[in-house]
């Protein structure tokens, strides 16, 4: 067995596990964020992984109130701080299935510098974003992803700062997987976060999640005629350079799926102290023989 | 002088408008969002000539208020509870580096659990980063503290920043009639900033140096001087402020009906109004009564507790926050100023309103009833009773 993550169970009869949990979303009706749930709870499945085995980390917005809605164990921290949190449970128990899940406030703004070393760190998470171009649980201020000259309570006049771009980001980064879903694909989305959470290494997923309260530019229309597939585009994932390049298309063709997968040693794999496994699994204390204190003693 | 019906919020935004602020630099977050939000439309309108920039995090946006004010510009910024928090390291960095920031904070709980609801612990945290804490009562007080915040930070005597807090939804999202002063009103008791001490073109300059112990020393004593000469400057501010606009508060404690009072209640923010209303009811019943509320709890107005406690034989204090081991943070406060006093009356802690729980006639009832036993209970947690429903997860 891989020293890494528990390999997903893929054989035998179907778990009947029931991933949602008692706690209904509080999220708006027609929420992007309803679409990106079921799509991890499918995922979840699919792969059918135990509920014990899986932890979701999130900070601070509304789709950060995700892990309250599954019945695997969750973390709600700080705003933009998920990711070390996630990184403190792999490192403690590295057997685990880690998701953090957050929007685009959330990662690509505030926590924006713990998901860069995250992803350099090339650790075994799975890291699914909402992206809604807006703040949303603050009302409708405009977001780092927000879109140039686009008028929200923040920017009356319109953006002047450029978007940041997830995906280009990710690849510089070090990402070992990083793919764009759509919460209006749910099918697309819940085989690319399956996908995520079976790769070793840092996957991102990052997701257009219309916030359809405070956002009227970036709604579901507005992908549903841009958005095609990059599995029916001839994209070869294991080039870094085209992946790049798919990655500056954001124009009347957006591109969704799989960009960029490379296999590489993790974070876990290349740090000594987790090679006898997890560290929940090994004996606390000062281990390997003292000689020079068995000398004088 | 007009009158508006505003919101606690608002009526930080239309001050800082009316102080004519140069720069405004925030991050969103429940409950402060809207201040900023109504400085961005008084911005874009063109009614505020000023520079408003939505950073990623409240540290940048404190950061950029303070580099902004180390170049001579007047600044506000606004934020709230983790907010609050994670300005920790700028807001010590603003006040050592003497800029003159003033800063609504939206007085919030602070997690886990997670909670949006009144509380003091974010404002209680931070009380010795060196920023004067003014607490308002009402969204009058608001306005007026925000204004008179900009003669105080900007004073050459003084040039600490201070932080204007208001209590979460009681204030920031209620709605009342605002006297709001005109343009020409403001600028005759605000004039614009004289900087000194700051970035300027053509001199090159350096700010942050890095001095040894026996210079940090004398930049922290000059530090806590202006600190100390705050209370009388503010005195001047607010008695220049009450002849032009006709409104002050008594300093930096306002006392009601505390003469011949057997026991004083102190309370700050919100509290207080219930208080005194609570106070007219027991007066009327025949027993000896009076409120004291702690208006500017930065720098900590020891002198004002002390003649308080020379007069009356029982004091209790109010708080929202609380200090571990001691009792809540302005009780723990009170105590240390009285226990210099002459005259030490009897001190009661009550912890109540925390995290929002409402504080209503009943539980100050309570309150005042403790204190006029034979035997005051010292330290309480009040209002302990769980909720008859579990809340929704929100």
């Amino acid at each position: 067995m891989s020293l890494a993550s528990a390999p997903p169970k893929t054989e035998g009869p179907a778990l009947k596990v029931v991933y949602k949990s008692t706690t209904k979303p509080t999220w708006c009706p027609g929420c992007g964020d309803y679409g990106v749930v079921a799509s991890v709870e499918r995922a979840l499945s699919s792969l059918q992984i135990p509920t014990h085995d899986v932890v979701v980390v999130s900070g601070i917005g509304c789709s950060s109130n995700l892990p309250h809605f599954l019945s695997s164990y969750g973390f709600h921290g700080l705003h933009g701080r998920a990711m070390p949190v996630a990184e403190g449970v792999k490192l403690a128990n590295h057997g685990l299935h880690v998701v953090v899940t957050g929007g685009d406030g959330d990662g690509w703004g505030i926590g924006l510098g713990h998901a860069l070393h995250a992803m350099r760190r090339n650790i075994d998470l799975t890291y699914v974003v909402m992206d809604n171009e807006i703040y949303g649980l603050t009302t409708g201020q405009a977001s780092p992803t927000s879109t140039m000259g686009q008028k929200t309570k923040s920017t009356p006049q319109g953006v002047i700062e450029e978007p940041v771009n997830p995906i280009a980001l990710a690849l510089s980064a070090g990402a070992t997987y990083v793919a764009r879903g759509f919460s209006g694909d749910p099918k697309q989305l819940s085989d690319l976060i399956a996908g995520g959470i079976k790769h070793h290494g840092f996957s991102l997923i990052d997701v257009f999640s219309p916030c359809v309260t405070y956002n009227h530019l970036n709604t579901f229309d507005f992908f549903r005629q841009r958005v095609y597939k990059l599995e029916n585009a001839q994209h070869d994932p294991t080039d870094l350079v085209k992946a790049f390049a798919k990655a500056q298309e954001f124009g009347p063709k957006i591109p969704t799926g799989l960009f960029y997968r490379a296999e590489k040693p993790t974070y876990e794999d290349l740090e000594p102290a987790l090679k006898e496994g997890p560290l929940v699994h090994q004996k606390a204390g000062i281990r390997g023989k003292d000689k020079v204190l068995d000398e004088f003693v | 002088m007009t009158r508006l019906v505003l919101s606690g919020n608002y009526a930080q935004s239309y001050a800082a408008r009316l102080a004519r602020v140069q720069v405004i630099s925030a991050y969103p977050i429940t409950p402060q969002t809207t201040i900023v939000e109504q400085l961005a439309k008084f911005v874009s309108s063109g009614e505020l000539p000023a520079q408003f920039i939505k950073v990623e995090s409240e540290h940048s946006a404190l950061q950029v208020c303070v580099s902004a004010a180390a170049l001579g510009a007047r600044t506000y910024t606004a934020t709230s509870s983790q907010g609050l928090l994670l300005m920790h390291e700028l807001l010590h960095w603003a006040s050592g580096m003497r800029t003159p920031i003033v800063m609504g904070v939206v007085s919030r709980s602070v997690g886990p659990p997670w909670s949006l609801d009144a509380d003091h612990t974010d404002t209680m945290s931070q009380r010795d980063t060196g920023w004067v804490q003014i607490y308002p009562e009402s969204n009058q007080e608001v306005l007026d503290s925000v204004l008179e915040a900009f003669r105080l930070a900007e004073d050459l005597a003084i040039r600490l920043p201070v932080m204007v807090a208001e209590d979460a939804f009681y204030l920031s999202h209620t709605v009342e009639p605002v006297e709001v002063p005109s343009q020409a009103q403001v600028d005759a008791f605000l004039p614009p900033r004289v900087p000194k001490g700051t970035l300027v073109p053509g001199k090159a300059t350096r700010l942050g140096s890095y001095v040894g112990p026996a210079d940090y020393v004398r930049f922290r004593r000059e530090q806590a001087r202006a600190m100390e000469r705050v209370p009388e400057t503010l005195a001047a501010i607010e008695e220049d402020y009450g002849r032009r606009m006709g409104r002050t508060y008594g300093g930096l404690v306002q006392e009601y009906r505390t003469e011949g009072a057997d026991a004083v209640l102190l309370t700050m923010g919100t509290a207080s109004t219930t208080a005194r209303a609570v106070v007219d009811e027991l007066r009327s019943e025949g027993k000896r009564v009076g409120l004291a509320r702690i208006r500017v709890f930065r720098p900590f107005p020891a002198k004002e507790v002390r003649d308080l406690a020379s007069r009356v034989d029982r004091l209790g204090v109010m708080d929202r926050s609380w200090t571990f081991g001691q009792m809540g943070s302005a009780a723990t406060e009170v105590a240390a100023a009285i226990q210099s006093s002459p005259r030490r009356p009897r001190l009661s802690s009550f912890l109540a309103g925390v995290g929002g729980r409402d504080v209503g006639t009943a539980l100050l009832r309570e309150m005042f009833r403790d204190l006029l036993s034979k035997e005051p209970s010292g330290l309480r947690w009040l209002d302990m009773d769980p909720p008859k429903e579990v809340p929704l997860h929100g």
